[in-house]
């Protein structure tokens, strides 16, 4: 017996011996959104300079919460943090990276990057007051494709989630009837459609009712080749969901003037600019339990900032402009008590 | 049925007295667990009670942004999507349990009664993904256009059928919640039309009974209790079925006129919610009150079988 296990030991060490260098842990939880782009980079940091993150996507709402009780090294959210939040739970909050959110649709012999949207169109449509694909505004809108005579299905996110955040922040940016009548969360008090649950579950409901509308992670519609479309931005020129458009919208951010780093990225300046772009932020600890835990999440988002663009990239996600990640680096020297 | 049993040989030892603080920890602990979750619910959802008062009961409205939560949706989806289901599930559910008792042959008996069992071990979100993936495209293509068509113009009753024909909503929800609960409520039917003794059924049989006058005048009156108590359990799983009900209900929370029209569960909106909730907020306690209310309804459900059971037993 006491053979026996002393060999599982021993093979178990060996296991872990195996893995390159002698890898350190560090643990974060918290928003969906970036998921997918901190688990690569997580691989990618864990081989290079052997930090191995442990990441928990559960949610923005429970990232916070999950700092708060400092349960975890770093908490991760959608949405920034307010400030007073911030000072009372003593924590610093950095973007990480950034991405948008693109609206989806199902047509019958419509093609992506087709339809023509404004702003203020689909919070007319997830207001329920355009109810067909054939009504006048969008027909005006769309000369040159046929917009068959279909009843608009919107569907949202049924679970609360940074894309909602970034979606419904959007159309309170360009709607006053949206800003006044519903506002925008995580989860909102919808009035028209069907809610769904994750991006998978929007997408899938999407693809499966006819007129159907919906918004998700550009990530996620890139990579399922779902039908996008092209939105009306400030300046008033229509622009599709490609990469370039996004970046623009981001060196639009005024970053410097925004406390915490809580920029908004919607409804920016600039005729190429994508109008639904948004940060994700991470929370750290300002006086941290163990330093050293902290040091170490500093040093992974050191690594991500400098070697983690290429990755976020082929994630379709933004990296940040150079002179934030410098910015970002000072506060970290300035307000995290090593 | 109450019967007196002899007691037990007094001969206590170390051992008869550890096993039976054991038992009667083990015992004890079940009340204990019970009163605390319910304890916990109350607490964590007190400050809603406190900010809606008897509104958070009466109201239909749920806003996170402006910060205003009220129960009549969900508590709605989840009375009327659980009726309907039992409404859908218990004459086929009999019927599997009057076939496999009475009329199948012998051989066939062994493997779709295991068969059966073996629907009830499969797991929700197995059968929320078969609803979402199958029977809501189904639905959304065949059988809800045809419907509204058909009925959606009736005066009087055609509220009930109209609205645009998503596939999800109320009755695709109820349908799967249906099937889920079918195999509990027949396998305890079979189990208890079994445990009937042969000769009361041989001596009906003698007297010239058909199969059915059987079933009704000797096996259903004599296992009524327990198959009370077999609905009563597939009644519980669909109140609290949480993955396979999200899935396909439409997540809406607004009450709709119409069986097809979208709507929300307690346990749905619960799961679906908390991730988000920060910590303090009153939509942690709304959450929190929600899952209170659905114990209370469990227990009202559980309440009301009893009494039935009663009645009935006294006529």
């Amino acid at each position: 017996m006491r053979v026996s296990s002393y060999f599982t030991i021993s093979a178990l060490a060996l296991a872990l011996a195996a893995t390159p260098a002698l890898a350190q842990q560090i643990t974060g939880a918290g928003a969906t959104f970036p998921a997918p782009v901190y688990a690569k980079w997580g691989e990618a940091a864990k081989a290079a300079i052997g930090l191995e993150l442990n990441y928990q996507a559960i949610g923005s709402g429970g990232g916070q919460n999950q700092i708060l009780n400092r349960t975890v090294d770093f908490g991760a959210s959608d949405a920034p943090m307010d400030g007073e939040k911030l000072k009372s739970g003593n924590l610093l909050q950095f973007p990480a990276v950034m991405g948008a959110v693109v609206p989806i649709v199902n047509l019958p012999g419509i093609e992506a990057d087709q339809v023509k949207l404004t702003g203020e169109l689909l919070a007319e449509i997830y207001l329920g007051k355009i109810t067909k694909w054939n009504d006048p505004k969008l027909v005006e809108m769309n000369k040159g494709v046929t917009l068959p005579n279909l009843a608009i299905a919107p569907v949202y996110r049924a679970d609360g989630s940074g894309t909602t955040f970034v979606f419904t922040s959007y159309l309170s940016a360009v709607s006053a009837d949206w800003k006044s009548g519903v506002g925008a969360s995580a989860s909102v008090k919808w009035v028209a459609g069907n809610g769904a649950k994750g991006n998978d579950g929007v997408a899938a409901t999407v693809r499966q009712v006819k007129g159907g509308i919906g918004y998700v992670e550009n990530a996620y519609a890139t990579q399922n080749k779902l039908t996008t479309t092209q939105l009306r931005n400030k300046a008033g020129s229509f622009v599709k969901p490609t990469l370039a458009a996004f970046v623009a919208a981001a060196d639009n951010g005024d970053w410097k003037a925004a406390p915490n780093y809580a920029v908004s990225l919607i409804d920016m300046q600039g005729a190429t600019s994508w109008p639904i772009v948004s940060a994700t932020f991470i929370l750290l600890p300002k006086d941290p339990k163990d330093p050293a835990r902290s040091a170490n999440v500093m040093k992974f988002f050191d690594w991500a900032y400098k070697n983690g663009a290429d990755i976020a990239k082929g994630l379709d996600y933004i990296a940040l402009p150079t002179a934030v990640q410098d910015a970002v680096r000072a506060s970290w020297k300035a307000d995290i008590k090593g | 049925m109450p019967q007196t049993v002899a007691s037990p040989a007094r001969r206590t030892s170390i051992g008869d007295m550890i096993f039976e603080g054991l038992a009667t920890g083990a015992g004890v602990l079940v009340l204990v667990l019970l009163g605390a979750i319910i304890l916990s619910l109350f607490i964590g959802g007190l400050p809603a009670f406190r900010a809606f008062g008897f509104g958070f009961l009466t109201s239909d409205d749920w806003d996170p942004v402006k910060e205003i939560f009220g129960s009549v949706v969900p508590i709605y989806g989840t009375i009327v999507t659980s009726i309907m289901a039992l409404i859908m599930a218990v004459p086929v559910a009999f019927g599997i349990a009057f076939w496999l008792t009475e009329l199948a042959p012998a051989w066939l008996r062994r493997p779709v009664g295991t068969a059966v069992e073996l629907l009830a071990a499969v797991p929700s979100i197995i059968y929320g993904m078969w609803g979402f993936f199958i029977i809501v495209p189904f639905m959304g293509t065949y059988v809800q256009p045809f419907v509204i068509d058909l009925l959606g113009d009736l005066p009087g009753i055609g509220f009930l059928f109209q609205g645009p024909p998503f596939g999800t909503g109320i009755f695709t929800a109820a349908l799967i919640l249906g099937v889920m609960i079918i195999p509990f409520i027949a396998a305890t039917m079979r189990d208890v039309f079994q445990t009937v003794p042969p000769v009361f059924k041989e001596s009906a049989y003698g007297l010239g009974c058909t199969t059915w006058e059987v079933m009704r005048a000797i096996v259903i009156p004599y296992t009524r209790v327990s198959v009370m108590g077999g609905i009563m359990l597939g009644l519980g799983r669909a109140l609290g079925e949480t993955m396979a009900v999200t899935f396909v209900i439409g997540n809406t929370n607004r009450i709709a006129t119409s069986i097809f029209g979208p709507g929300n569960t307690i346990a749905s909106l619960v799961a679906l919610e908390f991730p988000e909730s920060p910590a303090g907020s009153l939509k942690l306690a709304s959450l929190l009150a929600l899952g209170f209310l659905l114990f209370v309804i469990s227990f009202i459900v559980l309440a009301i079988s009893r009494m039935l059971l009663r009645s009935g037993a006294k006529a």
